[in-house]
């Protein structure tokens, strides 16, 4: 090792940090130090005028874990992710394959499916508010034409979920039509051209070409999709705020909630935690296959 | 629309250079809510230009934050982050937490001697029962309601009924409703989310029993009465039919009793403005029905001071309240929104007895004043409100039944307030 | 919109099938929302909802809608976020992502481990200590409080490494003889060799901070830092009795800037999406 490379190198190491330096501070201002106040607060009781705060150990784990409104919301998460991730991806499939063939207005098609991710979900709920009014919106008056009485989608714990899954489902979809349109347009043509002339059937070149090729854009975009069924919360406040019954509460929604409605720290840093370590669990298994694919390359 | 877009972003530069405040030896900020329809914030700034120009020395920054809870929300975020504001207009319900977080400061020790009596007694005494917690005042009536029924005498007619006598009982309201409902139209709409607690107290008032105790500790939700009263709340959708089933949106209501979905609604009196300026069709409104007995809760928002201001900044709060409460602030108020003028000064304003000689239905909210009673509040109260609330849309959608929809809520509401009795 | 790839084949020409029915459908499908919101603000509200075609077309629901609330202020803070957030981003997450490409330095990766950690610690998550450290920070109700968690962006750093690890050695190399010190390397080679990255990553934040609506709701307090979509919610607040046509006036004005961008730039976008592709 000769002194000039270990200047050089000392010099790539200091140029490294520096570069680095501004990102990791704001990195550790808003990720990493809030990480650890947040399990820090998680073990403390709520302090008020009458009775300071004091060190709780686990007990708010175990007062959230007793809550039954706890498991409601966890569920209510885990079927809004299980039912709105693989319907957009899907939806976002068969878009990008549409607006990727020789159709005619294929500009307006593209448009249409991209329009809802240019609104904002605020918006988004105030539209699909009058869509689900029941008797005067217009999905009941459109099923009105075919003899069916109003349904009160956002009303009912059974439909108030599917109908907040349906917003997102019709806001996800198009985003992640474009990813899928752009893999789509890398694969090249002959590649169908030499299917069909294998005799192919379209479904064959789809599950056996298709699907293989688009992998890599399935993962990134179901890594999306995993992360906004945590954070996509803005329709909840317009349109049912988390009711009838908590039938709509998603965990998020919930921890808002206990921290700016009901001032109960302790109990909001807790599912925090918990929502912190699924997350994070779902990263180490993300880079697992990150790795994976690395080898493959 | 270029044209459109430039003259935005002339308005806008505009603004921001308008929007330095002028020079004033003190300053207030104050954050108020609004819950109910019409574009109210104008009102309020021009409220708010008035006593300006009265008092220039004094600068008020007043900020629209949203609905009720919204409001709390930001007025403590702004507090917690060394912003505080010096009042603000909160949930008339909101004392007790507000009390415990050691936030406010009672009107007594500010507004003395005589003077400072007679002003608090100057108030509607149904409007200050929200405020007065152990023995003294927390808070002042601003934009307070009661809840009236609204009913379309189009559809009265139609249905053979007699436009003016509404029903006054119960039952009258669900044979009145029966005979409304039907063809894709319903009889009654009460609204259950939003504020669903502050509808069911109705029922259990009408059906004789309140829902707390006076001191905020205790809560009443198993008692016979209150189960009844859920239960009859849950009937008019499952046995009369007057009502549709599952929950009905509070802020979609309006739309519907316009629209002539549903021949009567309960809803705000806060609404009444909204509600007279859109009708197509001759309405009236009314004193809710009886049944033991009538009543509503009050409702709606009341003026807090804060604690840490300057002794110049109260002062000039308190003046600031005087201003926006004393009777033309009032009427005006009244007027813009349907509120109730809150105390009765107001309604011997000429602008009120103008108004309420050419629109009676202004008069009903404050009649009712008589059989009032406080908005459900307690210790803890947005987490027992939740409760009951949940207990009541369970109830409503038929996940539960009433009795044990209510046992639930009962028992949270118990573990909650042990800590206070 | 443009052809952006389609090698001429003879069978090129669109063709009427069950796809394009099935597209179309899709389409007016997902667009009737948008529609609906159209139709419902030019008409009052009752004609909004009865679809009767007769119903008077009228203006006054933009009127209202515009004297109902400080659009014009809202816009502008919008603006001024979504700008500030960008220029933050791109700042940092250029001088983070050069770092990872060419600096190696030992503990690298174990930093680059951390920083993409930060793609799953969301913000949103933590928006009670978030907001915590902001009032800490004295930023709180200020429109760079609402961009700061944003500007270090693990996403960005990610893109960004990956764009510049694709630069051929050799340009830097030239360009260091020819005596350009690291910043005129970068800014001369790796940052222009970049630039359909950046408008990608670009496009995605603009959109994604022009629609984001939780966090500014818990850190903006007043009408001088409120973003459209936070003042879209408390225009709409469902409380107040939604006027849907007032609403959707409102609604139409607060996405139009946006929408007319995508419609203008749409081949730029895709294309955009394109190069960069999803390493």
């Amino acid at each position: 090792m000769s002194t000039s490379a270990t200047i050089t190198q000392r010099r790539h190491a200091l140029y490294g940090w520096m570069l680095l330096f501004p990102s990791l501070v704001l990195l550790s201002l808003f990720a990493f130090i809030p990480t650890g106040a947040t399990v820090w607060a998680s073990l403390f009781t709520r302090g008020t005028s009458r009775r300071p705060s004091e060190f709780a150990g686990l007990d708010t784990y175990a007062h959230l874990t007793s809550d039954p409104v706890f498991w409601k919301v966890v569920t209510n998460n885990l079927l809004y992710a299980g039912v709105s991730i693989p319907l957009s991806i899907g939806i976002a499939l068969g878009m990008a394959l549409w607006a990727n063939a020789r159709i005619p207005a294929r500009g307006f098609v593209r448009t249409a499916y991209f329009t809802p991710t240019m609104l904002p979900m605020i918006a988004a709920a105030n539209l699909w508010l009058f869509f689900y009014t029941p008797g005067i919106g217009v999905i009941d008056q459109i099923t009105g034409l075919f003899g069916f009485g109003p349904v009160n989608w956002l009303g009912q714990p059974d439909t108030a979920l599917w109908a907040v899954i349906a917003v997102t489902v019709w806001k996800e979809a198009g985003f992640f039509m474009i990813f899928y349109l752009a893999a789509l347009q890398t694969i090249p043509p002959e590649l169908r051209e030499a299917a069909t002339i294998e005799g192919a059937s379209r479904w064959t070149y789809t599950r056996r070409v298709l699907l293989p090729l688009l992998m890599p854009t399935t993962l990134f975009v179901l890594i999306n999709a995993l992360i906004n069924s945590v954070k996509l919360i803005d329709h909840l406040f317009i349109l049912t705020k988390g009711g009838p019954n908590n039938a709509s509460k998603l965990i998020l929604y919930w921890i808002w909630e206990m921290a700016f409605a009901y001032f109960d720290r302790p109990h909001a840093a807790a599912m925090t935690v918990f929502v912190l370590a699924v997350l994070g669990i779902v990263a180490a298994v993300q880079f697992r296959l990150i790795d994976r694919r690395a080898h493959y390359r | 629309m270029t044209n459109f877009f430039s003259r935005a972003a002339l308005a806008a530069v505009g603004m921001s250079v308008m929007a330095t405040p002028a020079f004033a030896d003190v300053n207030l900020t104050m954050y108020y809510p609004i819950a109910v329809g019409g574009p109210l914030t104008e009102v309020i700034d021009g409220m708010i230009d008035r006593f300006e120009a009265d008092n220039p020395d004094i600068s008020v920054e007043a900020i629209y934050a949203g609905n009720y809870d919204d409001t709390r929300v930001r007025a403590l975020s702004a507090i917690r982050s060394g912003e505080p504001a010096q009042l603000s207009v909160l949930f008339s319900i909101d004392a007790y937490d507000l009390i415990e977080q050691d936030l406010i400061v009672p009107f007594d020790d500010v507004v003395k001697g005589e003077d400072g009596k007679a002003w608090l007694d100057s108030f509607y005494p149904a409007l200050m029962k929200n405020g007065q917690i152990d023995g003294k005042t927390w808070g002042i009536p601003f934009q307070r309601s009661t809840i009236v029924m609204y009913y379309n005498k189009d559809m009265f007619r139609e249905a053979g009924l007699d436009p003016e006598s509404p029903p006054q009982t119960w039952d009258e309201m669900v044979e009145a409703g029966k005979a409304l409902a039907g063809d894709g139209r319903w009889g009654l709409m009460v609204p259950s989310t939003g504020y669903p607690y502050w509808m069911f107290q109705c029922f259990a008032i009408q059906n004789g029993k309140e829902l707390m105790s006076s001191d905020g500790t205790e809560t009443y939700f198993t008692d016979p009465k209150v189960v009844e009263a859920l239960e009859f709340w849950r009937s008019m959708a499952t046995d009369s039919k007057i009502m549709p089933e599952g929950t009905i949106e509070w802020g979609t209501l309006r739309q519907a009793f316009l629209e002539g979905q549903t021949g009567m609604m309960w809803h705000s009196t806060g609404n009444l403005t909204a509600v007279k300026d859109a009708a197509d069709f001759d309405f009236g409104v009314a004193m809710l029905p009886k049944h033991e007995r009538p009543g509503s809760p009050t409702g709606g928002g009341n003026f807090y001071l804060f604690k840490g201001s300057s002794d110049e900044q109260q002062d000039a709060a308190v003046k600031l309240i005087r201003f926006m409460t004393a009777p033309e602030q009032a009427a005006e108020w009244s007027i813009a929104t349907g509120y109730v003028g809150i105390s009765p000064e107001a309604y011997e304003t000429e602008a009120l007895e103008t108004y309420t000689e050419e629109f009676p239905p202004a008069l009903v909210a404050r009649d009712q004043l008589e059989v009032a009673i406080p908005e459900f509040s307690t210790y803890e109260t947005a987490r027992v409100r939740e409760a009951l609330n949940n207990a009541i849309q369970a109830a409503l959608t038929g996940s539960q039944s009433p009795a044990d929809a209510l046992a639930d809520a009962q028992s949270q509401a118990d573990r909650l307030l042990q800590p206070y009795r | 919109m443009t052809e952006v790839t389609s090698p001429a084949t003879p069978r090129a020409l669109p063709r009427l099938d069950l796809d394009a029915v099935g597209a179309i459908v899709l389409a007016v499908v997902w667009i009737s929302p948008l529609l609906f919101a159209v139709w419902a603000a030019f008409h009052d509200a009752s004609g909004a909802i009865s679809f009767d075609l007769s119903a008077p077309w009228t203006l006054d629901s933009f009127r209202t809608a515009w004297a109902a609330a400080p659009w014009p202020r809202y816009f502008l803070n919008t603006t001024i976020l979504v700008t500030i957030t960008l220029a933050g981003q791109l700042v940092l997450c250029t001088l983070a992502g050069f770092a990872f490409a060419r600096f190696p330095f030992p503990g690298r990766d174990v930093v680059f481990v951390l920083v993409l950690l930060q793609l799953f610690i969301l913000p949103e998550v933590l928006i009670v200590e978030n907001y915590a450290m902001i009032a800490r920070l004295g930023l709180f109700d200020t429109i760079v409080g609402v961009g700061l968690p944003y500007m270090a962006s693990a996403f960005g750093i990610f893109l960004l490494r990956q764009a510049f690890k694709q630069v051929p050695k050799e340009l830097e190399e030239a360009a260091r003889v020819e005596g350009c010190s690291w910043a005129g390397v970068l800014w001369r080679v790796y940052i222009p060799a970049a630039r359909p990255t950046y408008l990608a990553y670009a496009l995605v934040s603009v959109a994604t901070h022009w629609n984001n609506f939780l966090w500014p709701l818990v850190v903006t307090n007043s009408v001088d830092t409120r973003p459209l979509t936070v003042g879209l919610s408390l225009f709409g607040a469902p409380e107040s009795g939604v006027d849907i046509s007032v609403i959707s006036a409102g609604t139409i004005m607060s996405i139009l800037p946006l929408l007319l961008a995508f419609l203008i730039f749409q081949r730029q976008f895709v294309q955009a999406f394109l190069r960069v592709g999803i390493k």
